[in-house]
């Protein structure tokens, strides 16, 4: 999960990692007496998940409370590539900025490890550093049990070559920093930039954190720190019924079992689409291993409520649970949705393999469900959705 | 002689008695597994009775071990639980720990990952997020089907659990030597190349089928692997082409993020390594069924 920046400014202010003041709103008015409370000025920060929002205008200095609001105004409701502003930040107007550094902790997937990077050329984008000058970026590899101790901090420090009036003040931001990587259960802290202003002080001025959704049984207020406004309302519905669904722009509804036979599902059926009108997947839906009738008829359910869906392509390899148990499961569901007086009107593909297949295909055939047809091949079952979703827009 | 799992292995559930674990036992005996015992420190001394096969509950991992030569664990217990089972199963320098629980956080994986290395290694670990190994007529361990394939000359490694079933499905006549679930999180434990080194030096592997999945760099660095090391024929899957960027598609670890960690890159250096990579999983079961019968 990727925060705001106003969500990342609190959890560093949390963890004693210095910040300037600032609070989020989504109505103008509140940016004057926020304004009036930082001394009469402020700058006005556009709350979105993307990169460039300076650039695209979303980043706004207010000399009065009074501008302030005009600025929150114009800014509310914009568009920065795609992002709609919902949410702005109103913060304390830094002082005079004299150097920019960059400082972030985050997995290091290869190494099966943490890792740190740090630059004293902050204030961009660290790609395009990284691959201009990658002898400004120092990379240093954090043991996980150890962790960053100062003495580590000293190492990043003088690996990034630091200045050495402002070492001790970035140890210490390291250490912080650390500290909310390792009590959040982040997968990225971010400072960008970490500045020198003109007292000599080193502050985070902007920041990104991205959290680890698995941790959320330890973090119970990880709930508040979802952005609902921006789930798409399926997603949403199917969350709440606990279901592993991602809308995508297609056609072809796809339910299946496990992440990977789903995966490859997709791209199969965006394969079979090429010679049917490049129809593509609607969805990603991972019922997973059990795939019981209610689960079924709750993915069903989420499916057949997506107006994009032209037809329905149910995939499922029967392992653990046989064919059998799923095609009864299958059968069960569309009883399920017609007794809650859902309309099924979608044509659905259903292809069955693994344990007990034969049984499994037998209960599909005696049922004999108007809107069902069994193809027993992955592929052959894709390019059948993919044709009957063709042919229905 | 397949890899890390025969018959015998005698293994050990951390966390069979409860629901999933008692499933899992009963079906892993069914299969043949030699499960010599479960570990609760709550139901210490007790039985569980598994269609006959009386199997005991001991406290500790270190105390299964001594009790029984135990030398496989596998790990069913909730992610809250897991990194501290992991640990235990590390202090008892435990030589196979498979770890099914899915959802665990990663810096738990992190954790218990930089203890066994700190630990000098001497615990493989396969997971977590992953259904096991199995090595068909001999021994299953996790939460692969038994039935669905038989014994022969495929060694399988795969980030998939679904996936390996198709495969092992789809080439059920001629078999697998051993199949490995390496599981899809940002950390696992064993790699694609772990499994691709054994399954080169095993002598009753002939051909070995890799299934990757969007996200890391894995795919690339076992492509890397292959190409110096790996003379035995490498079949492989890639899934994920139409994910889109920035989206977690089901397992944590399967994410495109920005330019990086794309199928299409995967497949680029698999072949550049001389991999046939299939364009779907059946016909990926087709070039290693063509490659097996000249």
């Amino acid at each position: 999960m990727d925060l705001f920046e106003y969500q990342a400014r609190d959890l560093f202010a949390k963890h004693d990692v210095p910040v300037l003041a600032g609070e989020v709103i989504d109505t103008p008015e509140a940016a004057r007496e926020i304004t009036e409370r930082l001394g009469g000025k402020s700058v006005v920060k556009a709350q979105v998940k993307v990169g460039g929002r300076g650039k695209a205008g979303g980043v706004k200095l207010a000399a009065t409370p009074d501008e302030a609001v005009a600025r929150a105004t114009d800014i509310l409701g914009m568009d920065i590539k795609g992002h709609t502003v919902h949410k702005v930040m109103i913060a304390e107007t830094a002082p005079e900025i004299v150097e920019e550094y960059y400082v972030s902790f985050l997995l290091d997937r290869a190494n099966r490890t943490f890792l740190s990077i740090a630059s004293v050329e902050g204030g961009m984008e660290i790609e395009e550093v990284a691959a201009t000058r990658p002898e400004a970026v120092a990379k240093t590899p954090i043991d996980a049990i150890e962790g960053v101790t100062e003495e580590k901090a000293r190492e990043i420090v003088e690996a990034a070559k630091f200045p050495a009036e402002v070492a001790d003040q970035v140890v210490n931001v390291l250490v912080k920093l650390w500290d909310t990587f390792i009590k959040e259960d982040a997968l990225l802290v971010e400072v960008n930039p970490l500045a020198k202003v003109a007292s000599g002080d080193v502050i985070a001025l902007d920041g990104k954190v991205s959290l680890d959704d698995n941790a959320e049984f330890r973090h119970p207020d990880f709930e508040e720190l979802h952005d609902k406004a921006a789930a798409n309302p399926l997603e949403a519905a199917a969350k709440e019924k606990g279901l592993n669904y991602v809308k995508l722009d297609g056609e072809v509804g796809i339910i299946g079992n496990g992440a990977g036979l789903v995966m490859s599902t997709l791209d199969v059926v965006a394969y079979a689409g090429e010679a049917h009108g490049n129809v593509k997947p609607a969805n990603f839906l991972d019922i997973g291993g059990g795939a019981s009738a209610q689960v079924m008829a709750n993915g069903l359910e989420i499916i057949l409520g997506d107006p994009d869906v032209r037809s329905v392509f149910v995939n499922v390899f029967g392992g653990i649970t046989a064919c059998d148990e799923v095609a009864n499961g299958i059968v069960q569901a569309l009883k399920l949705l017609e007794d809650r007086g859902e309309k099924v009107e979608k044509p659905l593909v259903v292809r069955l393999d693994g344990n007990n297949a034969e049984l499994g295909r037998k209960i599909l055939t005696d049922a004999n469900h108007p809107l069902v047809q069994r193809v027993d091949t992955m592929d052959g079952a894709a390019d059948k959705a993919a044709e009957l979703a063709h042919a229905a827009k | 002689m397949a890899i890390w799992l025969n018959k015998d292995s005698k293994v050990i559930v951390q966390g069979m008695t409860g629901a999933t674990g008692m499933k899992h036992t009963k079906l892993m005996l069914g299969d043949g597994t030699n499960v010599v015992g479960g570990v609760n420190p709550r139901k210490a001394g007790q039985t569980v009775d598994f269609d006959g096969t009386e199997v005991p509950v001991f406290g500790t991992v270190k105390e299964a071990i001594e009790q029984t030569g135990a030398n496989v664990s596998v790990i069913f217990v909730p992610e809250k639980f897991t990194k501290d089972a992991v640990v235990e199963a590390i202090d008892a320098e435990i030589p196979l720990a498979v770890v099914i629980t899915e959802g665990i956080a990663v810096h738990d994986t992190a954790a218990f990952w930089a203890y066994a290395g700190a630990k000098g290694n001497k615990t493989r670990i396969i997971g977590p997020n992953c259904p096991g190994i199995i090595t068909p007529g001999q021994s299953n361990v996790g939460i692969i089907p038994g039935d669905i394939t038989k014994p022969g000359r495929i060694g399988l490694v795969s980030k998939s659990g679904t996936l390996t079933y198709q495969m092992m499905y789809e080439l059920r006549d001629i078999g697998f030597s051993t199949a490995v679930g390496i599981g899809g999180d940002p950390i696992i434990g064993t790699t694609h190349i772990d499994a691709l080194a054994a399954f080169q030096d095993d002598p009753e592997t002939d051909l070995i089928v890799m299934i990757g999945e969007i996200g890391g760099d894995a795919e690339e660095r076992a492509a890397a692997f292959i190409k110096d090391n790996v003379t035995k024929p490498v079949v492989g899957y890639v899934a994920g082409f139409t994910a889109p960027e920035g989206k977690t598609m089901g397992h944590a670890g399967a994410i495109v993020s920005g330019s990086s960690g794309t199928a299409q890159a995967k497949k680029e250096a698999l072949e550049a390594a001389g991999v046939k990579v299939g364009k779907t999983p059946t016909e990926t079961a087709k070039l290693a069924r063509e490659i097996l019968n000249g």
